[in-house]
Formats: structure tokens, C-alpha cells, sequence
């Protein structure tokens, strides 16, 4: 369950980030493009977060119960996905470096047999990210290998998110039993992956990959950025002001 | 006398079905589209299986309810249950269904959801469904729904919708 929550999680939370770029994204091409793929995400968090709700031996919860209802610390998203949106090039920078890490998860997921409705899930969403990921990675060869100015501010990007990307790969308990079972891919390995995958475009897009320095984490564990609960509360606030409204 | 037999209930469901279109695309049926799974008599009533398109598509809830509404004239305990394995493809729209989208001035998905370039349409050209022209280009690999990347004509000039490869 914990395993599903944070699967959930770190799609619920960049979705309504990217909910935010709704009439405000520089094109309106792309401003279809970033509510696509938050609406992609959406329909995956629902998948999860029912899934992890159904699970809880005590009291089962609905999908919407998990997303408006909990409080900051009990979400147990990636760090990176709840920064805020910054420019559009911090936007993308941010989509890329998940991206490629969400579909390598998935892809996993998709394939284990200890969980079949997760590998349902898993199955559909895989398909999403591939357009996500190539839809992020041909942004930041765009940016990176466009003009000076266009590089300059992508590689800042970069430079500025990277002290999140340590916590896609630092497993904990629930990592460790999730991949003992089957569920979840190891962590470590995924690193290799991701790393041969983000490096073939950083170097496509002439942009130079960060040093790993002191990684940022606490995420997984409910310990957040000051960014969620400012998201949260714009979230929630309808439906916990007027409890089960509905049009 | 209607005839209460499984078989011909499942049946008249599955007729009954022809007739439920899908939201977005008004002119192809929920069987068209390959949204529609499985008719069975199960536990004395009728089921319909459906499957999303894409996970967050919200036509999935209209087409839902769509199909229950329809499968209640028939039989008014049936019931509809959505399944997400096998994952729905673009493989499962019908021949017939290809040529209606291009006669409604929709490029419909080529080749097969198997070949990884299909995907995203690199290399491959999507012709326009307007004037035929093979003269396109893509605007963005996505659209007005989940389902659909935006292209332009370089001959005719009108920009047009491609149902992806999925």
C-alpha cells in the first residue's frame, strides 16, 4: 500500500503542477501539451490511489478521500515533483528528469506478476510516459542546443533541480521490501538506466550533466519542501470546505 | 414475450450496444473504438466490460454511464465493469472505423501500436485527410483530447487532428 501511495502521489502532485500552466504556457500548443499530460497523470493517480485505498485493512478510502483529505506530511511524493513550476524551461527540466525515471518504473511495474492491477495500471501508464518522455526530451535538446540565451537558462534549470534527483534512487524500507517482492525495480539499477538515459540527451542538447553533490530528500517519509503545502491548500480547499460537493 | 434466455439477451445487448457512440467522436461506437470488451451473462444479470482509452480520458465516465443506460433497456439489472488489462490500443479500432475518421477530417492511427516510431509519428508520414496531400508536418504531439496530436497541411493549409498510435 505505502508502495501505491507514493506511486500516486508523485503523479497527483506534478499534475496539478502542471494544471497551473492552463492558459498561461507560452503557446497554445503547449499549453495543450502540459494539461495533456496532466490529464494523463490524473487518470493514473486515480488508478493508484484507489488501488492503495482499497488496500487499507481498517478503513478503505476512495481515490478522492487520499487526494483531498490528507494532510501535507501523510503525502509521500518525490521531492522534485512539487517544486513550483518556475519558467517554462524549469517546467520542462522538471518533467524530463522524472520522466525518464517514471517510465523506467513503470516499465517494471508493467512486467512484475506480484501485483497484477498494479501491472494494469502500470501497463496503460507506460504508454502515456513514452509521449511524456519524448515530449520532454525533445524540449531540452531544443532549449539546450538553441540559442545562448536558451541554453544558459535550461542549463540553470538543470543545475538548480538536480539536488532532487538523489531521492528518486535512495531506497528505503518500503523500496527495499517492494523490490524484494517483485513489485518495485531496484532502485540501483534503475540509477544505471536513468543515468545512460539522461545522459544521451544532455549531451544531444549540449548542456553539461550536474556533479552529484548533497542530495535533498524526505519526501517518501512525509517531511516536504515548503512548495506542497501551498499547492495542497489551493488543492483542497473546496472539498474541505464544503465536504462532498458535487456538479 | 421477450425471449430471457442468456444467449439472446446477450445478444440483444450487444445490438443494443451498436448504437452507443463515443462522446469525442460521435460519428464511431463504443464498438468501433474497441472500448467495448465483452458482453456475458454473469450471476443472473448482464455484464459489459469496457476499458479506458487512456487513463485520465474523461469520455471513459460518459461512455460508462452511456453503456449502462443502453444495456438497461435489455435487462434492467446489467451492470458495467471497466478493466484495465490487456491495456486498450489503437490495434482494436476496426477497419471500418479507420475510414469513417478520415471521411470526418481526422487522420486516423497507422501502422501498428507494436513499432515504437509509430508512437510518436517520427519518420512516418501521416497524410492529410483533407486533400490526401503526403506534403504534412506535426504541430504537437497532442490535441483537443488525449487521443489526438495536431498537424498542419503544407498543400491545403488546414490544420487537421491525428488519432495517435497508441
Amino acid at each position: 500500500m505505502h508502495a501505491l501511495l507514493r506511486l500516486g502521489d508523485d503523479a497527483l502532485v506534478l499534475a496539478q503542477r502542471l494544471g497551473e500552466w492552463c492558459g498561461h504556457a507560452p503557446a497554445l500548443e503547449e499549453d495543450i501539451a502540459l494539461t495533456n499530460i496532466a490529464l494523463d497523470l490524473i487518470g493514473q493517480t486515480q488508478s493508484y490511489l484507489s488501488l492503495a485505498g482499497s488496500l487499507d485493512p481498517v478503513a478503505p478510502k476512495t481515490d478522492d478521500e487520499l487526494a483531498f483529505l490528507r494532510s501535507e506530511n501523510e503525502f509521500k511524493n518525490l521531492l522534485l515533483v512539487e517544486q513550483s513550476n518556475g519558467h517554462f524551461g524549469d517546467t520542462i527540466a522538471r518533467q524530463f528528469l522524472f520522466d525518464k525515471y517514471a517510465l523506467l518504473r513503470a516499465e517494471h511495474i508493467a512486467q512484475q506478476t506480484f501485483d497484477l492491477d498494479a501491472a494494469a495500471i502500470a501497463a496503460k501508464a507506460v504508454k502515456e510516459i513514452r509521449y511524456h518522455a519524448d515530449h520532454s526530451s525533445k524540449w531540452i535538446i531544443r532549449l539546450g542546443d538553441g540559442t545562448s540565451e536558451s541554453h544558459s537558462r535550461i542549463q540553470k534549470s538543470i543545475n538548480d533541480l538536480w539536488e532532487f534527483t538523489g531521492e528518486m534512487f535512495a531506497a528505503d524500507e518500503v523500496d527495499i521490501a517492494g523490490s524484494i517482492a517483485g513489485l518495485l525495480p531496484d532502485l540501483s539499477a534503475l540509477k544505471t538506466q536513468w543515468d545512460v538515459e539522461i545522459d544521451s540527451v544532455l549531451a544531444e542538447a549540449t548542456l553539461v550533466r550536474p556533479k552529484d553533490g548533497a542530495m535533498k530528500t524526505g519526501g517518501r517519509t512525509g517531511i516536504h519542501t515548503k512548495e506542497l503545502g501551498i499547492m495542497l491548500a489551493e488543492m483542497q480547499i473546496l472539498p474541505r470546505t464544503h465536504p462532498g460537493a458535487s456538479w | 414475450m421477450i425471449d430471457r434466455s442468456p444467449s439472446s439477451l446477450v445478444n440483444a445487448v450487444s445490438r443494443q450496444l451498436q448504437d452507443v457512440m463515443d462522446p469525442e467522436l460521435t460519428f464511431l461506437s463504443v464498438i468501433d473504438m474497441g472500448i467495448l470488451r465483452d458482453v456475458r451473462f454473469e450471476n443472473g444479470h448482464i455484464v459489459c466490460v469496457i476499458t479506458p482509452t487512456y487513463s485520465g480520458c474523461p469520455a471513459t465516465e460518459v461512455i460508462s454511464k452511456d453503456v449502462l443506460k443502453a444495456a438497461r433497456v435489455i435487462d434492467s439489472d446489467a451492470e458495467v465493469e471497466v478493466v484495465l488489462s490487456p491495456a486498450w490500443t489503437t490495434d482494436w479500432i476496426s477497419s471500418e472505423a479507420r475510414e469513417k475518421m478520415t471521411a470526418n477530417g481526422i487522420a486516423p492511427p497507422e501502422g501498428s501500436s507494436h513499432d515504437k516510431a509509430f508512437l510518436t509519428g517520427d519518420g512516418h508520414i501521416i497524410p492529410c485527410p483533407l486533400c490526401k496531400s503526403k506534403e504534412t508536418k506535426l504541430i504537437s504531439p497532442f490535441g483537443s483530447t488525449p487521443c489526438k496530436a495536431s498537424f498542419t497541411c503544407n498543400a491545403c493549409f488546414e490544420p487537421f487532428e491525428h488519432f495517435k498510435c497508441f
